[in-house]
C-alpha cells in the first residue's frame, strides 16, 4: 500500500447541491492522491454519482470548491475536466460500437493537422494515433480479438478494457471509475482490477466507485462512505472492518 | 467500417475453430459488398437479355440519368449515417433550379447562376438543421417534411405558372447535358462529389466525428465532439448536393422547373439502402449510396428497354428495398455472432 504524504492532486471542499427539493450533497470534502485508490461507497442516492458528476464536469457545485494540486478550478463541461486532466469512465463506458479501439482512443481529440484549421477540418494523423493507442494496450496488458475491428464485437470485459485504458491515455491528474466491474463476470472482473492496480502503480489518483466489498478491501487504500448527502466516515478497509464499512453505508450502528 | 488495418495480427490470439471466425469474417465481407455482387449479376444478365443494354450510347444514357440520383444519394447517406434523413431533398432541388432560372433571367452568367443553385440549396439544408438541433425536435424527418412542402409551395410561387422556364447559362448545359469522350460530364460530377465526401469522411476529423455521432450519440457528446455542429453540417452538405444535382439536372434539360425532383427524397433513401448501408446510424460508406444509385438506374433503364411498365418499376424497386432492408438485419445478426464467438475466444 502507498502512503502518500504529498498534497492531494485532487480536494474538493465543503460541496454543496442541490436538485430542486433534493438536497444530494451536504458539506462534503473529498482528497485524492497520486498512487491510491479511493473508493467512495454509499447506498443507492447516497450522492455518488452526483460528486463524481461535479468532480467530472457534468454538473455544477452550488457551494464549495474542487481543487487541483492546490489551484481552485471551474469544471463547467466534462470536456473542461478532460482538458484539466480528470477523466472518467462511467457505467455506460462511452464507447463507439462502431469504431475501433484505436478510434475510440482518440474519438474527440484527435491527432491531426495543420493546427491553423479549425479543429473538424484537420487531416487525420492514423498512424500516429494507432501506433499511441496500441502502445497503451500493449503497456496494460489489455488482450483484444482484433485492433483493426469495431468494438462491437469485443466482449464486456475486453470493452471495459478499453474504456479504462482510454482513459488512462488522456488522465493526467485523476481517473474516476464508475462501478467498472457491474457487469462482467468473475474472470473478466478480475482483469478490470488487475488493470486499476496497474494504474494506481502508474502514479495515478483513482476514484473507484463499487458495490462489491471484497474489491474495495483488496484494492482501496482508502474509503470515503456517503450516505443521504453526507459524509458518514472515513477509514482504510481492511478484512478487519469490513463490516464496519457496511453498517456506515446502510446507516446501522455496527 | 473498421477502415484501418494495423497489421498487429499477433493480437489475436484463437487458435481452435480458426476457420470459423475465418466464415464469420467472411460472411461479414460478404454481406458488405453483397449489393455490388448483386449489381454486377444484374448488369450481365441484363445485357444478355436486351442487346442494346451495354452499347455505349445506353451506358452513357444510364450515367447521365443516374448522376442527380447518385449525387443526392450521397448526401443523403450522410445523414443516414447520423440516424436522420433528409425529406426535403427533392423539393429543395426544385426550388435551387428555379430560383438558378430566375437569376438566369436577370444575367447570363453562369458563375452566378450555380452559384444561386448551389447557395438556395445550402440555405435549405441549414434550415433543416438548425431547426432539428436547436429547436429540438425529436426526428429530421419533420422539419425536412415540412421544408419539402414550403420549398415545392416556394418553388412553384416563383416560377409563377410555369411548369418550366426555358434557358441555361452554356456552361450549365455543358455540366448537365454534354459529354466528354462518349462520358456525359455529369459522371465527372459524380465523381468530384464522391471525391469530395471521401476527403471528408476518410481523412478528415470531421468524418470521424460524423460516424462518432451516428454510433453513439450520446458518448459523442461526454467525449466533447461538437455534436450540434456535426449535424447542422451534415444537413447543409445534404443541401448542398440538393444544389449540385440542380446544376446538373437544369443543365441536362436546359431549363428549371418547380416540378422537378418528385419523389427523389425517396429514390435516394431507396439508393442508400438498396446499397447496403444500415438506418442504425455510424454505419456505412460512399460505396452503398453509389452502388444503389446505379442499382436504380440500371433497373429503371432495362426495364424500359424491355418495354415493362413504369409500374412494375416502382413494384420492382419496392421488392428490392424489402429484401435490402432484410440483407441488413441478417448482416447485424452476424456481427452479434461474431461477437460471442470471438469474445469467447480470447483469453
Amino acid at each position: 500500500m502507498s502512503s502518500p504524504t504529498a498534497a492531494p492532486v485532487l480536494a474538493v471542499r465543503h460541496a454543496q447541491k442541490r436538485f430542486g427539493a433534493v438536497h444530494a450533497l451536504k458539506d462534503v470534502s473529498l482528497e485524492a492522491y497520486r498512487g491510491e485508490v479511493l473508493a467512495l461507497l454509499g447506498d443507492n442516492g447516497a450522492g455518488k454519482s452526483t460528486l463524481v458528476k461535479c468532480i467530472a464536469g457534468v454538473h455544477d457545485l452550488d457551494e464549495g470548491e474542487i481543487l487541483l494540486d492546490g489551484e481552485p478550478v471551474s469544471l463547467r463541461s466534462p470536456a473542461a475536466a478532460r482538458r484539466a486532466g480528470i477523466e472518467t469512465v462511467y457505467q455506460d463506458l462511452a464507447l463507439f460500437d462502431n469504431l475501433t479501439p484505436a478510434q475510440n482512443f482518440y474519438c474527440g481529440r484527435e491527432i491531426a493537422f495543420p493546427a491553423w484549421l479549425p479543429r473538424g477540418l484537420r487531416f487525420l494523423n492514423r498512424r500516429a494515433m494507432d501506433r499511441q493507442a496500441a502502445a497503451v494496450i500493449d503497456r496494460l496488458r489489455v488482450k483484444l480479438p482484433r485492433f483493426d475491428a469495431p468494438v462491437a464485437l469485443m466482449s464486456g470485459g475486453q470493452r471495459q478494457a478499453i474504456a479504462v485504458a482510454r482513459a488512462t491515455v488522456f488522465a493526467r491528474k485523476v481517473v474516476i471509475l464508475d462501478e467498472p466491474t457491474a457487469a462482467l463476470g468473475v474472470r473478466e472482473s478480475r482483469k478490470v482490477l488487475d488493470l486499476i492496480g496497474q494504474l494506481r502503480a502508474e502514479g495515478n489518483a483513482i476514484i473507484l466507485i463499487t458495490h462489491n466489498m471484497e474489491h474495495v478491501v483488496e484494492l482501496a487504500d482508502r474509503a470515503v462512505v456517503l450516505r443521504q448527502g453526507r459524509e458518514v466516515g472515513h477509514l482504510r478497509p481492511t478484512r478487519a472492518n469490513q463490516r464496519e464499512l457496511v453498517a456506515m453505508i446502510v446507516g446501522a450502528e455496527p | 467500417m473498421a477502415s484501418e488495418a494495423t497489421g498487429r495480427s499477433e493480437v489475436a490470439p484463437p487458435r481452435s475453430g480458426r476457420s470459423e471466425t475465418l466464415a464469420i469474417s467472411l460472411g461479414l465481407r460478404l454481406l458488405s459488398v453483397g449489393p455490388a455482387l448483386i449489381l454486377v449479376v444484374l448488369v450481365a444478365t441484363i445485357g444478355l437479355i436486351a442487346p442494346n443494354f451495354l452499347s455505349p450510347g445506353n451506358v452513357s444514357n444510364i450515367l447521365a440519368q443516374t448522376a442527380v440520383i447518385a449525387i443526392v444519394a450521397m448526401g443523403q447517406q450522410l445523414v443516414i449515417l447520423t440516424r436522420g434523413i433528409d425529406l426535403s431533398v427533392g423539393a429543395n432541388m426544385a426550388l435551387a433550379t428555379v430560383i438558378g432560372g430566375l437569376a438566369f433571367r436577370r444575367v447570363d452568367s453562369a458563375p452566378l447562376v450555380i452559384a444561386a443553385m448551389l447557395a438556395a440549396g445550402a440555405a435549405v439544408g441549414a434550415i433543416n438543421g438548425v431547426a432539428y438541433v436547436y429547436g429540438r425536435l425529436p426526428h429530421p424527418f419533420i422539419i425536412t417534411l415540412a421544408t419539402l412542402s414550403v420549398c415545392r409551395g416556394l418553388a412553384l410561387e416563383f416560377a409563377v405558372g410555369h411548369t418550366t422556364m426555358r434557358g441555361m447559362p452554356d456552361a450549365v448545359t455543358f455540366i448537365g447535358g454534354d459529354s466528354t469522350f462518349g462520358v456525359p460530364n455529369s459522371f465527372f460530377v459524380v465523381v468530384a462529389v464522391a471525391a469530395a465526401v471521401l476527403v471528408l469522411t476518410k481523412a478528415m476529423v470531421w468524418g470521424r466525428w460524423l460516424f462518432a455521432v451516428g454510433g453513439a450519440p450520446e458518448a459523442a457528446r461526454e467525449m466533447g465532439i461538437p455534436v450540434n455542429v456535426v449535424l447542422v453540417s451534415t444537413y447543409v452538405i445534404s443541401g448542398l448536393f440538393a444544389g449540385v444535382g440542380a446544376v446538373v439536372l437544369a443543365g441536362r434539360t436546359a431549363a428549371s422547373s418547380p416540378l422537378y425532383g418528385n419523389l427523389l427524397e425517396l429514390d435516394t433513401i431507396a439508393a442508400v439502402i438498396i446499397g447496403g448501408a444500415s438506418f442504425l446510424g455510424g454505419r456505412g460508406h460512399l460505396g452503398h449510396a453509389l452502388v444503389g444509385a446505379v442499382m436504380i438506374g440500371v433497373i429503371r433503364n432495362a426495364l424500359n428497354l424491355l418495354g415493362v411498365d413504369v409500374f412494375f418499376q416502382m413494384i420492382a424497386i419496392g421488392l428490392i428495398i424489402v429484401v435490402a432492408v432484410e440483407a441488413d438485419v441478417l448482416r447485424n445478426w452476424l456481427e452479434g455472432r461474431a461477437r460471442t464467438l470471438q469474445a469467447a475466444r480470447t483469453p
